[in-house]
């Protein structure tokens, strides 16, 4: 280990960089070189470091994203300064929105020349401080080990978030004596607002003991906090179904009986209705983003609510909690479960209305209604699930295609959906698919992105060829950019402005890389793509042409109950009920 | 509602822009804050004054908290404190008209600090009211007011109570909630050096 090897010696900032890193457990990061990191660079050869290569910044902070969120470990980004930096813009942002941990390191020119507009000079950490945790400027070679160990120790803790250091290239070059113990940060102080009070727990306690119709809420904390035996235990021991946000997904095991699957704006009818007639939601780790809640004075009117949440400025944000308990998850429902007896008696009422409203709304689904020839988008991620056993890490794009993903493909384990959830992030999906397959080599990754996506990083296939990743891609071809046609034909008459969009042929652009692919326009052609796919060593590309004017049902236009869904219009005459395939 | 914060925070250089910008991020706008050094050094000391609907005290406070430079923070608020604005106010007078307004910061308890052929220069320390007060009686004579300055509020509570910083930088947190001097002392009304 380097923090042995180099102790008390003196170092350059450079290899004190990585050194550190090292010492913090760093084996792998995503950058791009320029003049102002380039001391780094040449340092970098003498540490046992990974780096991938990327395209363009905004590719490497989500590769470090989808690292940090396939892995559960900090992701590092790398870049230099004035548009490296600016470009990484976009993915710290949605690294903050998510509360992914992340390291951004930003070469800097030179200290003696900052604030004088030097050739790329820029301040990134005035242009990042609203979209990271908390960011450094270090100038001096011998503040770097404490900087990048505090950073390191900010992104983690508590909610986590991206932490971006910015270094100067005199930082770089000048030299100290390296001492990494010396460069411990003092403990974080913890939010001094956490607490769950004893009051709360049995408030609580109390409030689960009484309702008739509870429901859970698995949010992103749940996967964060690794919280999935006290969420199972809490729901099993009292027989409550569990509700997913779209980050909380694979939290709690789809295939769980207690699992009802994904709530909010594009979630399933029978989860959206069971929560409005639900007596108590139990939130565990989220927010109640809008996309969540729909129109907030007729959310969940007649419940009661107890919100479990590490950062207290979530507390009564959107939503008026009854009960706030506010912390880890999994150590706050360490405290509230043995307040908790078992339910006894066999399936309750409320369980039964549930099922039943499932049953019911199968009717309309798109996998039951009989084959009318066309490929739909919802027919390939079916398929997908079958394949790969609910098992593969999914990192999906922003669109139709990525709710669709979330609707039909059913996620077994924590850390398989790979998303930008709250930032809506077009073009995060191949480049976090990178992060992945770089966190998990031994995991088999999917990139399942719309064509409009897939576009705005396609230049990250030259890093796949590069690094050779064994990564499979389905692009989902609809030949629009499919969420906003929906929106235009639902609230905009039709009008669809700008949203058609010419494809490249995915297949021969993969080709021109060095990767095969296959376009596939049949159902039955699914299986066999996907199989050949998942059998090559290598990555693969699959070009989806799907149903063009498909829409994702149901939806909740902007200010509607959560109630209020739009269905999909034909539902299937020859079914009258249907359970789950 | 004016909500009064009091946040004791790290010194070091952009500790007041990320302060400032979560404020502009949460669409709240500043009232008055005033910076200066604590009890500590290294540590200073903000008093901020914002606009924000009632309920909005606990998410701001949740907010400063999340900054890794801000230390502690109080919502002044809610507990018996003292207020104190500082203003130096520049009127034009001429040796004919001075002498009425010698007598208005007599009865106002401040104090002329510079005396120019023209003008003059009021130092007034008290509660905003107050300030105010002088400020309207000012604009009502025919006195001109030349220049304004005002340092905006800065508060602290009344009592046994201190800044909790010392305890937050020392003792694990969670034992530093356990305040026990929440109880206002019976103190002097605010108004008391107001002129009747």
């Amino acid at each position: 280990m380097s923090e042995a090897k180099f102790a008390g010696a003196r170092l350059t900032g450079a290899e004190i960089l990585w050194a550190t890193l090292e010492g913090e457990g760093v084996r792998e990061v995503f950058g791009y070189p320029g003049g102002a990191i380039l001391p780094a660079y040449d340092a970098l050869r003498k540490f046992p470091i990974r780096h991938i290569l990327v395209r363009h910044e905004q590719g490497a902070v989500h590769m470090a994203d989808g690292y940090a969120r396939a892995l559960g470990k900090i992701g590092v980004a790398v870049a230099t300064s004035g548009p490296g930096a600016t470009n990484m813009v976009t993915g710290i942002a949605t690294a903050m929105m998510d509360s992914i941990p992340l390291l951004c390191i930003t070469g800097q020119v030179s200290s003696k020349v900052l604030g004088s507009d030097a050739f790329q000079e820029i301040d990134i950490t005035g242009i990042t401080l609203p979209v990271t945790k908390h960011n450094y400027v270090v100038t001096r070679a011998e503040d770097l080990a404490p900087a990048l160990r505090e950073a390191i120790l900010v992104a983690k803790s508590g909610r986590p978030g991206p932490v971006l250091v910015d270094i100067t290239k005199d930082a770089q070059q000048g030299s100290a004596i390296y001492d990494f113990a010396a460069a411990a940060p003092r403990p974080h102080r913890p939010h001094p607002m956490l607490r769950a009070e004893a009051e709360s727990i049995l408030k609580a306690a109390e409030l689960i003991r009484a309702a008739k119709r509870p429901i859970i809420f698995a949010g992103h904390g749940m996967i964060q906090s690794g919280a999935r035996e006290q969420v199972l235990a809490l729901a099993e021991r009292l027989q409550i179904p569990v509700a997913s946000t779209l980050l909380g997904l694979g939290g709690f095991p789809a295939s769980h009986p207690l699992s009802l699957g994904m709530m909010g704006m594009h979630g399933e009818a029978w989860v959206n209705h069971a929560i409005q007639q639900s007596d108590l939601l139990i939130a565990c780790g989220m927010r109640f983003d809008d996309r969540v809640t729909g129109s907030l004075p007729t959310y969940a009117p007649n419940a009661k609510k107890i919100h479990i949440e590490i950062d207290p400025a979530e507390i009564n944000k959107n939503v008026k909690v009854d009960v706030a308990l506010i912390g880890d998850l999994a150590e706050v429902l360490e405290i509230l479960l043995p307040h908790l007896a078992p339910r006894s008696g066999g399936e309750s009422p409320w369980l039964r209305e549930v099922y039943a409203m499932k049953g019911e709304c199968a009717v309309r689904d798109i996998q039951n209604l009989p084959d009318n020839g066309h490929l739909y988008a919802a027919h390939v991620m079916n398929d997908l699930w079958h394949a790969t056993s609910g098992k593969a890490i999914v990192v999906t794009d922003v669109g139709q295609h990525q709710m669709w993903e979330a609707q039909y493909y059913k996620h077994e384990e924590p850390r398989t959906l790979i998303t930008s959830g709250g930032l809506g992030t077009m073009g995060f999906a191949l480049p976090a698919a990178i992060g992945a397959k770089v966190a998990c080599p031994e995991k088999e990754v999917w990139v399942v992105a719309g064509d409009g996506g897939f576009q705005m990083t396609a230049a990250e296939l030259s890093t796949i060829a590069q690094e050779n990743l064994d990564l499979n891609i389905a692009v989902i071809n609809n030949g629009y950019l499919g969420m906003v046609r929906q929106w235009q034909e639902f609230f905009y008459d039709k009008n669809y402005e700008s949203s058609p969009i010419l494809s490249p042929d995915y297949v021969k652009l993969a080709e021109a890389h060095g990767i095969p692919g296959v376009a596939v326009r049949t159902r039955a052609e699914v299986l066999p793509a996907v199989n050949a796919a998942r059998q090559r060593k290598g990555p693969f590309l699959i070009n989806f042409l799907v149903e063009k004017e498909d829409s994702v049902y149901p939806m909740i236009a902007a200010g509607s109950a959560l109630h209020e869904m739009i269905r999909r219009p034909d539902s299937n005459p020859l079914i009258e009920t249907a359970e789950d395939r | 509602m004016l909500h009064t914060f009091v946040a004791i925070v790290e010194d070091k250089p952009g500790v007041l822009t990320r302060v400032a910008s979560l404020f502009r991020r949460l669409n709240v706008n500043i009232v008055s804050l005033t910076v200066g050094s604590s009890e500590r050094p290294g540590i200073s000391r903000m008093t901020i004054v914002a606009d924000a609907s009632p309920t909005a005290g606990h998410r701001i406070m949740a907010s400063l908290y999340k900054l890794e430079n801000v230390l502690e923070v109080d919502d002044i608020g809610q507990y018996a404190s003292v207020s104190r604005e500082l203003a130096l106010i520049k009127v034009a007078a001429t040796p004919k008209t001075r002498s009425h307004i010698f007598e208005l910061a007599e009865v106002f308890r401040a104090r002329i600090v510079d005396l120019a052929p023209e003008s003059l220069m009021i130092e007034i320390t008290g509660v905003e009211s107050k300030i105010e007060g002088l400020i309207q009686v000012l604009n009502e004579s025919e006195d001109r007011i030349l220049e304004i300055s005002r340092t905006g509020r800065m508060v602290m509570r009344r009592g046994q109570h201190t800044s909790r910083v010392l305890d937050a930088m020392r003792v694990p947190a969670g034992d530093a909630e356990n305040e026990t001097a929440t109880d206002p002392e019976p103190g002097i009304a605010e108004e008391a050096d107001l002129p009747q």
